[in-house]
């Protein structure tokens, strides 16, 4: 810990906190967030402007279970999440909420009533100056999603699937959306940028499209009949002629049987599934960002004399309990947090420019030395977790968190360590770190191979293999659920990296 | 720049309508639940919520995901003892070694578990029952209270006014606030008269009277028609509606055609005359009597889970009931029930001894009488002579049941009593 002790700095007397005792009103929690604002205007945050919402516990659950989406379709998906929530709740197996935060602009976030005034100050550090200003600063929050017409948009896909149940029935639209889901993780262009998207826009384009949509695939069945004789110089021809990631995208324009409406709740699976991806790819970054800036923050304003030594101890409590990391052998081992992980490298990283070894100056020779809020704000804006592991994990910290690599081969009889934290070991244990944290590597890479345009009309998807890993178990649902959105058969194959096409699973209609 | 927003108010239930769709989508298994777990309930205890458990792959949400197999590679902290190289074996069922995607429930659970509140357990347990929607109402409903009259008060509000009490308070009350000086005015009245007879009328004794008769007057005049002090308002009072005692016996064939089946369903059937009980009556008391050639008072548990074997003679459970009844509960004191869930077999001969029971001495006794026939291949003799029964006493119901949507017909009488 390099931390400064601050009680040494300022004796008691100096101090003149902004509250005592751990009841708030509205006025306090004003004057924390003037505070707070101040000191993160200081380290040059910046933020979109933050609109905080107080709401009861009950209304807390109800926020969790719909991904904490202000406004989401109706889903019973969402229905058993809040079930789920609501019973651990109870049974007091989770404190709710530290914090939701929605990438909006106004910044909305979330401030349960229950909650003691050390608890809403952490909460307003953290998601409404950490959080916030990772939204904004990020590039891939930038590029992937439109904070100013995220809220008109849920809006207008609320509004149209409740149109679609009361038209079609909900059995339909359920059905639809079940499929949808099953694919969410599949509508994403990883290297298109996407356009923007507000309601008014997407309303109006929204008719036009589907009369379009309707005639392009119309056409594309069309001419069947009269070219069967050519078809079969064809045949070597693929459709797609490139293989296509973005499954959803493809089945929505493309499905021959889908109805204009259906094609639309596609649409909209895909769009928030769009809005999330960020979200999923910058996890310990965005995490850890917020939790070194409530860190940074709070302590900040207690070296000032603002707060109490009683606020500092529930806050440090509470921290410490955030950023824990049980060792592999815990009982309460469950991978490694993201929390610890993301502060950590972040801490690091300050401590890298402020006192810099000799190992640090070999290995980080760009920013040993340097001012450490533009090294940390360039981290921030220009990299995914994957990335950001890669450039900035340190031999310290490899240490200090005795990270070590197991390799996993079914080929093999045993496990076997691959690196573990010593000279030899570092760079490994950061690239395997960082692969951990790869979206490809973590899902299994699936794309659109051929459509039998001329035949059957069956769809074949390929499962480009990683390390022979092969596919899970539910791999036979996930069929049923295309097969359902394409309305004819489909195949998967998978592809191991000798070019080896093995057939895995179909699903006929 | 930052703006606070109490939502507070704004009301909660947001995932109302989420929750209810879930509960549909899973209604068959939620179905099968509630029926498993009111076959493990006491008859007396069917109004609570319950945890339901369904199993978890029922209601995953599929994914593409990698399965087991392959090569990977997991960095994992908090290294003490490996160094590069070591060999180790593998962890039985890779417990611990967690994936990447971890479902937010926690993996590994297989069984999904959830609280179903009373009302929605109550509404599942009358689905199977076909019961009408306004016997569900019925049964759902909060117990009843009615306001009776208690006397009469002081204070209340203007509507509650007693008319007729007020108005004789204030009479009685005139009468003793002007008593004294009616007399007065009386005695003054007969000797101004005789004053006056006697021609002295303008004399200073007639003057004096003239104006003590003008402030008596004044005094009784004064005395309020109706005072505050008169009014009187009836009084109601809050009393719980149903505020009697009742017994319900229920009686069970326990001979060893009566198989687990027909005694769930004969279950169901005394929880549904209980349940109307306990809407109708404060004091309910249960009395189990199984027979099959003997009959026995038992406990609950006993009653639904012990078996024996051997003939069936239904006449001794009557006549133990009707002793028990003589001995514990006098009618007088006493709403007597009695359902009876049998699979119509008896010993032929005694067929006609209990309807000759039942009409004597049972009848007389008892607000109602249902008896079901659980499964029952023919209508055998016990069926035709309490058909006999059933034709002179309005009080006697009668069913053959094949499953549970056939309970509700035989309390449809009953039902409609109490709707009515």
């Amino acid at each position: 810990m390099n931390e400064p002790r601050p009680t040494d700095l300022h004796p008691v007397r100096s101090r003149r906190p902004i509250s005592e005792g751990s009841d708030w009103t509205f006025e306090l929690l004003q004057a924390y967030d003037r505070e707070i604002a101040r000191v993160a205007a200081h380290y040059g945050l910046d933020t979109y402007p933050n609109q905080i919402e107080v709401i009861t516990s009950e209304q807390m659950i109800d926020a969790y279970s719909s991904v904490g989406m202000p406004v989401g379709y109706h889903h019973w998906s969402f229905g058993k999440q809040f079930v789920a929530t609501q019973k651990s709740y109870k049974r007091g197996q989770m404190g709710l909420a530290y914090e939701i935060v929605i990438n909006s602009n106004p910044c909305i976030a979330y401030l349960m009533e229950e909650n003691t005034m050390t608890m809403q100050a952490l909460v307003i550090a953290h998601a409404c100056y950490g959080h916030n200003s990772f939204f904004k600063g990020n590039y891939l929050f930038r590029t992937w999603t439109d904070a100013e017409a995220i809220l008109d948009y849920l809006v207008f896909a609320r509004n149209y699937v409740a149109e679609c149940e009361e038209r079609y029935g909900e059995e339909a639209v359920e059905e639809i959306l079940d499929s949808c889901h099953a694919l969410m993780n599949y509508g994403v262009d990883r290297y298109k940028r996407p356009a923007k998207l507000s309601m008014a826009k997407e309303r109006e384009r929204q008719r036009e499209r589907e009369a379009y949509l309707q005639s392009q695939v119309n056409d594309l069945w069309r001419t069947l009949p009269a070219k069967a004789a050519a078809a079969k110089s064809k045949k070597e021809e693929r459709f797609p002629s490139e293989p296509q990631e973005n499954l959803l995208y493809f089945i929505e324009k493309n499905a021959p049987r889908l109805a204009p409406w259906q094609r639309e709740i596609v649409r909209i699976v895909r769009r928030i599934a769009q809005y999330f991806y960020p979200q999923r790819q910058t996890q310990v970054m965005n995490e850890g960002w917020a939790t070194f800036w409530h860190y940074t923050l709070l302590n900040h304003l207690y070296e000032e004399g603002r707060l109490t030594d009683g606020f500092m101890l529930e806050f440090l409590q509470s921290h410490t309990n955030v950023v824990y990391q049980p060792p592999y052998y815990s009982r309460a081992y469950n991978g490694i947090n993201p929390y610890a992980l993301g502060f950590n490298i972040y801490r690091d990283i300050r401590r890298i420019c402020e006192q810099p070894t000799e190992e640090d100056r070999r290995w980080f020779p760009d920013i040993a030395g340097a001012d450490w809020r533009k090294v940390l704000d360039f981290a921030m804006r220009n990299f995914k977790d994957e990335s950001f592991i890669a450039q900035y994990l340190s031999p310290h910290l490899i240490r200090e968190m005795k990270l070590f690599a197991v390799l996993d081969d079914e080929a093999e009889e045993q496990l076997e360590i691959i690196a573990i934290h010593d000279d030899a070991g570092y760079r490994a244990v950061r690239q395997y770190l960082a692969d951990q944290y790869n979206l490809g590597q973590r899902e299994p890479n699936i794309q659109v191979w051929n459509v039998d345009l001329y035949g059957d009309r069956s769809l074949t998807l390929r499962h480009y293999m990683h390390n022979r890993r092969p596919l899970g178990e539910s791999t036979a649902e996930v069929l049923r659920h295309i097969a359902r959105l394409w309305g004819y058969d489909v195949r998967i194959e998978s592809v191991d990296e000798n070019e080896r096409v093995q057939h895995v699973e179909e699903c006929l209609v | 720049m930052t703006q606070f927003v109490d939502r507070r108010l704004s009301g909660k239930n947001r995932s109302a309508v989420n929750r209810q769709r879930f509960l549909r989508r899973f209604r068959q298994q939620i179905r099968r639940a509630v029926a498993e777990a009111v076959s493990g309930r006491k008859v007396t205890d069917l109004e609570r919520g319950e945890k339901i458990s369904i199993p978890a792959r029922d209601l995953s949400e599929p994914v593409f995901h990698h399965g087991p197999g392959g090569r990977r590679v997991i960095v994992h902290p908090g290294n003490k003892e490996f160094v590069t190289g070591d060999r180790i074996d593998r962890p039985e069922a890779g417990a611990g070694q967690g994936r990447g995607s971890a479902s937010p429930e926690g993996e590994g659970l297989d069984e999904f578990v959830f609280e179903l509140s009373k009302e929605e357990f109550m509404n599942y347990f009358f689905e199977d029952l076909a019961l009408p929607d306004m016997v569900k109402k019925q049964l759902m409903a909060v117990p009843e209270i009615r306001r009776v009259r208690a006397g009469f008060v002081s204070q209340g509000n203007p509507a509650n006014l007693h008319v007729v009490r007020s108005m004789k308070r204030a009479i009685g009350r005139r009468l003793a606030m002007s008593g004294g000086p009616r007399e007065a005015l009386r005695e003054a009245e007969a000797r101004l008269a005789e004053l006056e007879s006697e021609g002295l009328g303008a004399s200073a004794e007639a003057e004096r009277l003239r104006a003590e008769i003008e402030r008596l007057r004044a005094r009784v005049a004064a005395v309020p028609f109706l005072d505050t002090w008169d009014l009187r308002y009836a009084h109601r009072i809050d009393q719980p509606h149903p505020s009697s005692q009742a017994v319900m016996f229920c009686i069970m064939d326990v001979s060893g055609s009566m198989d687990e089946e027909r005694k769930d369903i004969a279950k169901r059937f005394f929880m549904l005359l209980y349940l109307f009980l306990t809407r109708n009556y404060d004091k309910i008391d249960l009395v189990f009597i199984r027979h099959h050639t003997v009959a026995k008072e038992v406990d609950e548990d006993d009653f639904f889970h012990s078996r024996e074997t051997g003939g069936t003679v239904v006449s001794s459970a009557l006549e133990l009931m009707a002793e028990i009844i003589r001995a514990r509960y006098p009618s007088s004191a006493w709403n007597i029930y009695v359902a009876q869930a049998s699979d119509g077999d008896n010993w032929e001969d005694d067929s006609p001894r209990c309807r000759d029971i039942l009409l004597k001495e049972i009848m007389p006794l008892v607000q109602y009488y249902a008896y079901v026939e659980i499964q029952a291949e023919h209508p055998q003799s016990l069926w035709h002579q309490y058909e006999y029964v059933k034709s002179v006493n309005p009080r006697f119901a009668m069913q053959r049941i094949l499953g549970l949507e056939d309970i509700y017909p035989v309390f449809r009488e009953l039902f409609r009593k109490k709707t009515a």
